[in-house]
C-alpha cells in the first residue's frame, strides 16, 4: 500500500483491493524465484566444489630428499596418507589374530602402559616347542606397525642377547644404514648386523639425533622405507630383501642380477615392499648377516631343505638336545603359494585397499587385517555379503587352527618321548634320528604357526606342511622305537622341485606350487641337493 | 487486459518480477552449462565421468573387452527410446542427489533395477547364443555378469 490512490475517483476501493492482491502475488513470485535462485546457486557452488575436488590439488609444503626419515615431515605433503599411517596404533582383535590393548603397570625398565596378549599364555605348547630359546620367555601377539620398535625394545627376550640385525626391520634403518656406510647401504647393513642389539640401537639413535638432527630419534617403519622421495614410486630399501630376492631369482629362476627396483612391475612392488620384512630369515655366520633362505624356493619344505643343507640351527632344544630352528613370520612366502597370489592380487590390495578421499583414490595406509575392513578389502572383487565373506575366511582359519592344534599335540608328545628316552639312556643313533625329525617337524609347524594369517594366505599349502610335520613326528616316534626302516621311501623326500614346475603365469609368484600333486616317482628323481636332505630310499 | 496495469505500481512490479525470473533463469542456465548439462543428452561415455565418482568405472571400462563395441548407455540403459530416457532421467536424478549430498554406499553398487537392465542388454546382443543355456536354469535366472563380470569393466 505504498501508492496513494485518489479516493474521489470512481472504483477507487475496488482498485485498491485488486492492487493489494497484485502486490501480494508479485511478492510471492519474487520470494519463489528468490528461493529457486538460491537453490540453483547452492547447486552451482556444490558443483564447483566437486570440480575442485577432482583437480587433485597437491601442495608441496616441504622438500623431501633421500635423507628425510621423519614421517611427520612427509605428512606435510601427504596429509591423507599420513593420517591413515598414524592409525596403525589401533588395537583390534579378529577371531584368531589382532592385538588387544592389555593394561600393564609401567616400570622403569618397561614404560609401556599397554601390551598385547601373551601367546605363550594362550598356548603353553609353544613354550615347550621353544624350550631354551628366547621366544619361550616372552612372545606376544603382534601389534600394529606403530609399535614395532617399542615392542622390540621392551620384550623380555632381551634376557638373552639379541643381535643388531633385528633392527633391520624393526626400525626405519635405510638412512642410518646409508650414513653408517658412508652412502653405501649394504656397507652400513654389514656394520650393524654383528653388534649387540642395544649397541646398534644406541648408534642408530645417535645418527638420527646428531647427524640428522631429528629430535624423535629412530622411527618405526617410515614413508622412506617404501617410497622414493622424488617420485613417491614404491621401492625396496631393505638389504635383506634385495639380496634374498636376487638370490632366489638367480638360483631358482635363472635370472642374474635381479633388482626389484628396476625390474619388478608396479603390482609386484605392491607385494615386495611388504615382503621386505614379512618373511622367514636367519642370521648367517659370524657377521650375523640377515639372510632370507630362498635359494631352494619359497615353500616351507624348500626352506627347511636349505637349512638341512647348511646345517644351520638357531638353538639347542633345552628338553631334547635337538638342534632346532625358529621360523619367523613367513607371510610373503606363504601368500605366494595361495590363490590370491595366483590371481595377481598384491598384499596392498587387501591390507591397504583403495579408499576415496574427495576425488582422490588413496591406498589405505592404515595397514591392518582385511577382516576389519571387509567392505573395501574383499568386496571390491567378491560380490557377496560382508557376513558371508567373514564366514568364509573364518572357516578357512578354523580348519587350519584345528590342524595346527593336532600338529602341536603331536610335536609336544614327540618332545616328551625324546626327553624320556634320553633319560632312559636310549642309543645315540636312535636319539639323533628322533632329534632330526623333531627339528624338521617343529620347523614346519612353526612355519605355519608363525605365519600371520591363521592359514588364510595359502590354506592347502599350510595343510600340506602340517601333514608333513605330523609325518615327521610319526617318524620321530618310530625312530625312538628303533624302527626307522619301517618308514616308506617317500617320507622325508621333498615333493617335485619347483624347477620342474611350469613357469608361473604371474611374475609375482616365483614359487607357485606345481599343478599336479606331489608324486613319489618324481620325488625320487629330484635333484641331488634336495633328495640328499632326507631320503631313506 | 485489466485497467490497473496501466498504473505505475504495476509497471514497477512487472519489472521486479522480470528481474527476479530473469536472474533465476540466468543463474540456472549458467549452472546448466557449467555442469555440462547438455552432455547428459548425448551417448558420450565421458559424460558419465563429469563426476569424479565414476572415474574408476570409466577407467575399468576402457580396459574391458566391450570397450570396442559398447559405451555406458549400451549396457546401462534399455534399448528402446522410452526406456532409455526414463532410465537416464531416473539415474540422473538419483546420482545428482547422491553426489550432491554425499550420501551413497562405497564402493558404489548397482541398484536392482539397473542390474536387471544390464542383464537384458546382454541378451539384446547375445540372446541368440545363450537361448539354449537359458533352459537349463531353474527358478531365478543366473546373471551373465555373475561369470562374465570383466567384459564391461576390466581389471
Amino acid at each position: 500500500m505504498t501508492q496513494p490512490h485518489p479516493s474521489d475517483q470512481p472504483g477507487a476501493l475496488e482498485r485498491r483491493v485488486t492492487g493489494g492482491r497484485f502486490i501480494a502475488l508479485v511478492l510471492a513470485i519474487a520470494i519463489f524465484s528468490g528461493i529457486v535462485t538460491l537453490a540453483i546457486t547452492a547447486l552451482l557452488m556444490n558443483i564447483q566444489e566437486r570440480k575442485q575436488e577432482a583437480r587433485n590439488p597437491f601442495f608441496r609444503v616441504v622438500e623431501l630428499d633421500d635423507m628425510t626419515v621423519d614421517p611427520a615431515v612427509w605428512g606435510k605433503n601427504f596429509p591423507l596418507q599420513y593420517d591413515m599411517y598414524l592409525k596403525t596404533v589401533d588395537m583390534q582383535r579378529t577371531r584368531f589374530g589382532g592385538s588387544e590393548a592389555m593394561v600393564r603397570r609401567p616400570t622403569d625398565a618397561d614404560p609401556r602402559t599397554q601390551v598385547a596378549q601373551s601367546k605363550l599364555e594362550e598356548d603353553p605348547r609353544l613354550a615347550t616347542m621353544w624350550a631354551g630359546y628366547a621366544f619361550a620367555i616372552d612372545f606376544r601377539e603382534e601389534r600394529g606397525h606403530a609399535y614395532m620398535l617399542e615392542d622390540q625394545t621392551y620384550t623380555q627376550r632381551h634376557q638373552k642377547e639379541q643381535a643388531g640385525t633385528c633392527l633391520h626391520c624393526h626400525a626405519s634403518t635405510y638412512v642410518p644404514y646409508k650414513i653408517a656406510g658412508d652412502g653405501d647401504l649394504i656397507a652400513g647393513f654389514e656394520k650393524f648386523n654383528p653388534l649387540p642389539y642395544f649397541e646398534a640401537r644406541k648408534q642408530m639413535e645417535t645418527i638420527m639425533t646428531e647427524t640428522l638432527d631429528d629430535p624423535h630419534g629412530l622411527h618405526p617403519v617410515a614413508c622412506i622405507d617404501c617410497h622414493d622421495p622424488e617420485t613417491m614410486a614404491l621401492r625396496v630399501t631393505r638389504p635383506g630383501f634385495l639380496e634374498g630376492i636376487a638370490a632366489f631369482k638367480r638360483e631358482v629362476e635363472g635370472i642374474d642380477n635381479y633388482d626389484p627396483n628396476t625390474m619388478a612391475t608396479r603390482q609386484e612392488m605392491r607385494t615386495f615392499v611388504c615382503g621386505q620384512c614379512h618373511v622367514e630369515y636367519y642370521f648367517k655366520g659370524e657377521g650375523k648377516r640377515l639372510t632370507y633362505p630362498w635359494t631352494n624356493g619359497l615353500r616351507g619344505d624348500q626352506i627347511l631343505a636349505y637349512y638341512e643343507e647348511t646345517g644351520f640351527a638357531d638353538w639347542t632344544h633345552a628338553e631334547t638336545g635337538a638342534q632346532v630352528l625358529k621360523a619367523q613370520h613367513p607371510e610373503f612366502e606363504m601368500y605366494n603359494q595361495g590363490i590370491h597370489a595366483r590371481s595377481g592380487v598384491a598384499c596392498a590390495d587387501c591390507h591397504m585397499p583403495y579408499v576415496r578421499e574427495g576425488a582422490l583414490k588413496v591406498s589405505d595406509h592404515h595397514v591392518r587385517s582385511p577382516l576389519l575392513n571387509i567392505n573395501n578389502a574383499c568386496q571390491t572383487c567378491h560380490n557377496f555379503p560382508e557376513a558371508e565373506m567373514k564366514e568364509r575366511a573364518e572357516l578357512i582359519q578354523s580348519r587350519f587352527f584345528e590342524m595346527r592344534d593336532l600338529a602341536l599335540d603331536g610335536l609336544v608328545e614327540l618332545i616328551a618321548e625324546i626327553k624320556a628316552a634320553r633319560q632312559a639312556g636310549v642309543g645315540d643313533e636312535q636319539l639323533r634320528a628322533a632329534q632330526g625329525f623333531q627339528r624338521k617337524s617343529q620347523f614346519l609347524i612353526d612355519f605355519c604357526e608363525a605365519e600371520n594369517s591363521m592359514g588364510f594366505h595359502a590354506p592347502q599349502e599350510s595343510a600340506r606342511l602340517l601333514t608333513q610335520a605330523l609325518d615327521y613326528v610319526r617318524q620321530g616316534q618310530l625312530a625312538l622305537r628303533g624302527s626307522v626302516a619301517a618308514t616308506s621311501g617317500a617320507t622325508g623326500a621333498l615333493p617335485p622341485s619347483v624347477e620342474s614346475a611350469p613357469a608361473p603365469p604371474q611374475p609375482m609368484q616365483p614359487a607357485a606350487p606345481p599343478e599336479n600333486p606331489p608324486d613319489e616317482q618324481s620325488a625320487q628323481s629330484a635333484p641331488a641337493s634336495e633328495s640328499a636332505v632326507f631320503n631313506e630310499g | 487486459m485489466a485497467h490497473w496495469l496501466t498504473t505505475r505500481t504495476a509497471l514497477i512490479a512487472a519489472v521486479a518480477l522480470g528481474l527476479a525470473a530473469g536472474s533465476a533463469a540466468g543463474v540456472g542456465f549458467y549452472t546448466f552449462v557449467y555442469a555440462r548439462g547438455a552432455s547428459y543428452m548425448t551417448n558420450d561415455p565421458t559424460a558419465c565421468v563429469n563426476c569424479h565418482v565414476m572415474r574408476g568405472q570409466f577407467e575399468a571400462w576402457q580396459r574391458g573387452s566391450h570397450h570396442a563395441v559398447a559405451v555406458c548407455n549400451d549396457c546401462h540403459t534399455p534399448h528402446n527410446l522410452l526406456g532409455k530416457w526414463t532410465t537416464k532421467a531416473l539415474n540422473g536424478w538419483h546420482h545428482s542427489v547422491a553426489f550432491t549430498t554425499g550420501q551413497f554406499h562405497e564402493p558404489i553398487q548397482i541398484t536392482e533395477r539397473n542390474r536387471k537392465i544390464t542383464q537384458q542388454t546382454c541378451r539384446d546382443c547375445h540372446g541368440d547364443i545363450v537361448a539354449m543355456i537359458d533352459t537349463h536354469t531353474r527358478g531365478e535366472r543366473v546373471d551373465c555378469i555373475r561369470c562374465h563380470r570383466e567384459v564391461g569393466h576390466g581389471d
